[in-house]
């Protein structure tokens, strides 16, 4: 296996674009990855905010936080993207499920800091720029995937990942492959047809 | 959570210097309380920190290790196949000559927790795991040995469903939470260590200590020290190996008991047997009396119910799982046939 490692990058303004960040990524590279080595945070009090940069949806954020903040909190509560949700907080029911570096992972158990430089899609990122919605997203919808819809972000995101991952093959492997997403209203039936739907409408492109 | 100093480290030196930096006034201690941890995953760790029950006070990021060192590489060759730590759960379940070679590795990670945290989870750090103990988990309970030492032990008398009955002790019966170990275990592998002497490699059986009257040193890791890679050396027949797990639920769910076996058969006759049994074990658990009694004989009832009493005859079971005793057995006598079974 060749590990693909993530593309450290940091951009100085928080409103540029995509292919303005990746252009920019590799001459600040190396030495932003020189300064953060060892002590990004080395003040005499660890509770002082943290500079930091953290790439969501294709757009670059500027942010000082508290070390201490999860991925999650500061999606929500400082860039304000509130479509990731809060359930658990412990990393047991999904709801908080984001793309990084195109896998899916819980970002309750995620430090904001260790996120730096890599790229974080939510749930807000995963529709066309002209609003139509990613083909996962319109299975959610065209097979009625939730009831209440407090899941359903992470369900999606998850959903993403798990036809990525190549492991959405069969019902089965749906079920044993989403089993990091509980959804209290039981809607399973319809999440397992419609990760199938989303699966084969991705595969069409 | 309380606060914290946040370093990142891209490689082993990097990490092992900033722990020194840092344990300058305080002796650090290799245990749950340590003052200075590192983070790949996070997935126990984080998670302990917003309960209070870990509290480092230095957490240093080697996930730089997955991209800029060997920690990041799967390679299988002549000499056996090696586990960079930093390759994730869900990488190597994935991995062709894994599941190919060694499904009971395959099948152990596959099993274990959910595809969120086996995407984000790294093998160094999975065998780290703590126990899911709720006297551990929870600090409104005061006694707690491994996490409060010398505090007692409130599962003895408590609810102890989910405890272990194998290699526990008066001061604790936590049982350890982990699969990938146990196929570890049974497999005969090696861990490469990384200190700030140097490195060195150990078989992973004496990465993990017997409970004994320390139970919060779960380790033999001195202070700093990091776990770098995974040696399994050459096993042809781990081609017939498997983990079953058994649980109370189909999926993401701890074990009440498992089974790492392999089979080495000459016709209907036993050559050679690897047992591990997890969910039952206060620690990563190797059957060597119980595989000896397999060697040279038939697979067949009375065989089996020979190795598996062998293998629980020391079990101490609790008030709430004596069943796992039964149970355990049960389940090492399927997965035993079920190796037998296998095609390859």
């Amino acid at each position: 296996m060749t590990p693909t490692g993530p593309s450290r990058g940091y951009s100085r303004r928080s409103f540029l674009t995509t292919s303005m960040a990746t252009t920019m990524t590799f001459t600040l590279l190396d030495q932003a990855r020189a300064d953060a080595t060892l002590a990004p945070n080395h003040q005499a009090d660890a509770r002082a905010p943290t500079p930091m940069h953290l790439r969501v949806n294709g757009r670059a954020y500027r942010l000082a936080l508290d070390i201490r903040t999860t991925l999650l909190d500061a999606l929500r509560e400082h860039i304000g993207l509130t479509g990731s949700k809060k359930g658990c907080d412990h990393g047991q029911c999904g709801a908080c499920t984001v793309l990084l570096d195109g896998k899916r992972i819980l970002s309750c158990l995620t430090l904001a800091a260790m996120a730096e430089g890599r790229d974080i899609t939510t749930i807000e990122g995963l529709a066309a720029p002209d609003g139509s919605l990613h083909p996962m997203q319109q299975a959610f919808i065209d097979h009625d995937a939730f009831q209440c819809g407090y899941c359903t972000p992470g369900q999606i995101m998850s959903a993403v990942g798990c036809v990525q991952e190549e492991h959405a093959g069969s019902d089965a492997e749906i079920r044993e492959y989403m089993s990091g997403n509980l959804c209290r209203c039981a809607a399973y039936p319809n999440i397992v047809d419609a990760v199938k739907a989303g699966k084969a409408k991705m595969e069409r492109g | 959570m309380r606060p914290f100093v946040f370093a990142r480290a891209d490689s082993a030196k990097q990490a092992i210097d900033a722990h020194h930096a840092a344990d300058t006034e305080r002796k650090n201690v290799a245990s749950v309380h340590a003052r200075s941890q590192y983070v790949a995953g996070g997935t126990t760790l984080i998670d302990l920190m917003k309960l209070d029950v870990m509290r480092p006070e230095l957490v240093t990021d080697i996930n730089g290790l997955e991209s800029h060192t060997p920690s990041g590489l799967i390679e299988f060759s002549a000499k056996g196949l090696w586990l960079g730590a930093l390759v994730r759960m869900s990488a190597a379940a994935d991995h062709p000559d894994v599941r190919a070679n060694f499904p009971v590795i395959a099948q152990a990670l596959d099993l274990a927790a959910s595809p969120q945290l086996r995407n984000m989870a790294s093998l160094g750090g999975n065998v780290l795991q703590r126990t899911r103990c709720t006297y551990f988990r929870d600090t409104s309970y005061e006694a707690c040995n491994k996490r409060s030492p010398g505090s007692g032990c409130a599962a003895l008398k408590g609810y102890n469903r989910s405890h272990a009955v194998l290699g526990t002790s008066d001061h604790c019966i936590a049982t350890y939470a982990g699969d990938f170990a146990h196929a570890l275990i049974a497999l005969d592998a090696q861990v490469d260590i990384a200190g700030i002497d140097g490195s060195r490699t150990i078989p992973f059986a004496k990465l993990h200590r017997p409970l004994g009257d320390t139970p919060h040193i779960e380790t033999t890791l001195e202070p700093g020290e990091l776990i770098t890679a995974f040696q399994i050396p050459p096993l042809p027949w781990a081609r017939r190996s498997l983990y079953l797990k058994i649980r109370d639920r189909e999926s993401y769910e701890f074990a009440l008991a498992s089974a790492a076996v392999a089979l080495d058969l000459d016709g209907e006759t036993v050559r050679d047997a690897r047992i591990a049994l997890g969910g039952v074990s206060a620690l990563p658990w190797r059957a060597h009396e119980a595989e000896a009694l397999l060697r040279g004989k038939p697979l067949d009832d009375a065989a089996l119910d020979a190795v598996a009493d062998n293998a629980f005859e020391q079990a101490r079971p609790m008030h709430h799982n004596a069943f796992k005793v039964e149970l355990g057995k049960r389940a090492l006598k399927r997965a035993l046939r079920q190796a037998a079974a296998m095609e390859i």
